[in-house]
């Protein structure tokens, strides 16, 4: 039974003469203990797709539906503690002036957790990083070490579903490695769902069993990790993503 | 034949509370009409490199050499008139970020304009950008001529930054992740138009990205950056053959549509790198 199920999804930003609609008739449906991914270049609507599901966008039509219950508006914090976020840009998803122990805790505050001072530090050995990080300050870690603070504030709720918005877009090759390798095991470990979003097809390949590739905020194709290996593509957009994935040639491209 | 440009010993020191810091430590090249790929990761030390050849190293830093020559003219000591008729004319950058690197309230036209009149041709300084502008394959040269930067999306604003960097036909373009804030397929045209322009004005380019696949299929040569140093140079079309550890790591650590390794193979750092 599919676990999230969005269907005929619309988003609408401004008003009056200024309307900008950044999704239209999304629908998508993802497996429990699946990993599914969201394809996309910037503008696209991928990353409004989250957003929307975590009410962080104007969500104007269409029906979410978690486990088979409509998503509550304004969501209420079981859906938190079922459905946790991890942001693109480690520099920026961490307040300045909190220690990681204070970034760690808060979730564990709000939602009425036990043994906070244990989970705190089981998160940390979780995500690779140990209890010495722990009353450290995000300007002294690394960007690689800050997603892993990102991912372990996702984690400490254990959460079912993990949303993870361009997890390892600003972050080196190398350091990438390491992240989706943690982002691997522990879905491994805790059978967790993810709903991956990224504009590398070779992450998203490399993570997902399936996926959506989207344009201009409407969903143009849904494919398999098998498919996009094999270069079965339908769509023009698709087969262009997949070529400019695969670095530069001098012969001219098919024009879009 | 002589090079364009060489470079010897080129050392960039930054102060700090425990003394100076090394960030580029003895790197040397010598670059003639080719496309040159520097690549590594986030303070290797590439950028600042890139920016020490066109003497743009900050003001708190330091950046020494053995020998840093183009065309016959020594770096190190230049005069900020010798600097003024060598950038821009002769040799010129174009930045990561079309956002933070254009003037945000200044015409594309104006910006562009003034790169020409600076250099001589007054009178043509509007036919030439123009020209370049279709050059860059921007379809409507006029209405972009009369945008402002924050009108054009990522893709149009960095062809209308090469645009400027080219319209004065310099022999050197060093390009500083020229392609690294847009997204994949404009990527792609971004770097064909880049390379069109090269081949055909017969340019020399110095390429600094993290991205070794793109560098790999897009360069005639690459050096490796790490910590400062060139531990790998390499020709692009024998890039499987790298013997230095860092380059086979950061080849094999990029996960691929085709292979099927899990878990990624890590980077494992050797500190006998640093020597």
């Amino acid at each position: 039974m599919a676990l999230i199920e969005i269907e005929d999804l619309e988003v609408t930003f401004g008003s009056g003469g200024r309307v900008v609609q950044a999704l239209r008739n999304v629908s998508l449906s993802v497996c429990e203990e699946e990993s599914f991914g969201i394809v996309g270049e910037s503008g696209s609507g991928k990353s409004t797709v989250l957003r929307a599901l975590c009410g962080l966008a104007p969500v104007t039509g269409g029906r979410m539906r978690i486990a088979g219950k409509a998503v509550p508006s304004p969501r209420d914090p079981e859906f938190y503690r079922r459905v946790q976020m991890v942001f693109q840009d480690p520099y920026a998803s961490l307040h300045p002036r909190h220690t990681i122990d204070r970034v760690l805790s808060e979730p564990l505050a709000i939602h009425g957790f036990d043994r906070r001072e244990q989970r705190v530090e089981q998160a940390l050995d979780e995500v690779g990083l140990g209890a010495g990080f722990r009353f450290r300050y995000p300007h002294q870690l690394s960007g690689g070490q800050r997603q892993r603070v990102a991912i372990a504030r996702a984690l400490i709720l254990e959460p079912s579903v993990i949303l993870l918005d361009e997890p390892t877009s600003a972050l080196d090759a190398s350091i990438q490695a390491e992240v989706l390798n943690l982002l691997d095991r522990l879905r491994a470990e805790r059978g967790l769902t993810y709903v991956l979003v990224s504009h590398d097809l070779a992450v998203v390949s490399h993570m997902c069993d399936r996926l959506v590739v989207m344009q201009s905020g409407e969903v143009v194709e849904h494919l398999t990790r098998e498919a996009l290996k094999d270069h079965v593509t339908k769509n023009d957009y698709t087969s262009n993503l997949l070529t400019a994935s695969e670095g530069f040639t001098r012969d001219p491209a098919p024009q879009r | 034949m002589k090079p364009l440009l060489s470079v010897e010993n080129l050392r960039i020191a930054f102060p700090s509370r425990q003394g100076p810091v090394e960030v580029v430590r003895g790197v040397s090249f010598n670059l003639g009409r080719e496309r040159l790929g520097i690549v590594g990761e986030s303070g290797s030390g590439k950028s600042q490199t890139g920016r020490a050849l066109l003497g743009l190293t900050p003001v708190s830093g330091t950046a020494t050499a053995d020998r840093l020559e183009f065309d016959g003219v020594d770096l190190r000591n230049a005069t900020a008139k010798q600097w003024r008729s060598l950038r821009g004319a002769r040799m010129s950058m174009v930045m990561q970020d079309p956002k933070f690197s254009l003037n945000p309230v200044m015409t594309i036209g104006k910006q562009l304009m003034e790169a020409v009149k600076l250099h001589g041709g007054k009178s043509e300084a509007r036919d030439k950008s123009l020209a370049m502008l279709e050059a860059v394959q921007i379809r409507d040269p006029d209405r972009v001529m009369a945008a402002y930067p924050h009108e054009l999306s990522g893709g149009m604003g960095q062809r209308a930054m090469i645009a400027m960097m080219l319209v004065t036909e310099p022999d050197l373009l060093i390009a500083d992740e020229p392609t690294s804030a847009l997204d994949v397929t404009v990527q792609i045209e971004v770097l064909r138009i880049l390379d069109n322009l090269v081949t055909q004005r017969g340019m020399s380019l110095i390429f600094i990205s993290h991205d070794l696949k793109l560098v790999s299929t897009f360069c005639d040569r690459v050096l490796v950056m790490y910590a400062g140093r060139v531990v790998e140079e390499l020709d692009a079309s024998r890039m499987s053959e790298a013997s230095h550890p860092y380059t086979r790591g950061l080849l094999n650590c990029l996960p691929t549509i085709t292979g099927d390794s899990r878990p990624l193979p890590v980077l494992a750092r050797d500190d006998a790198w640093l020597e």
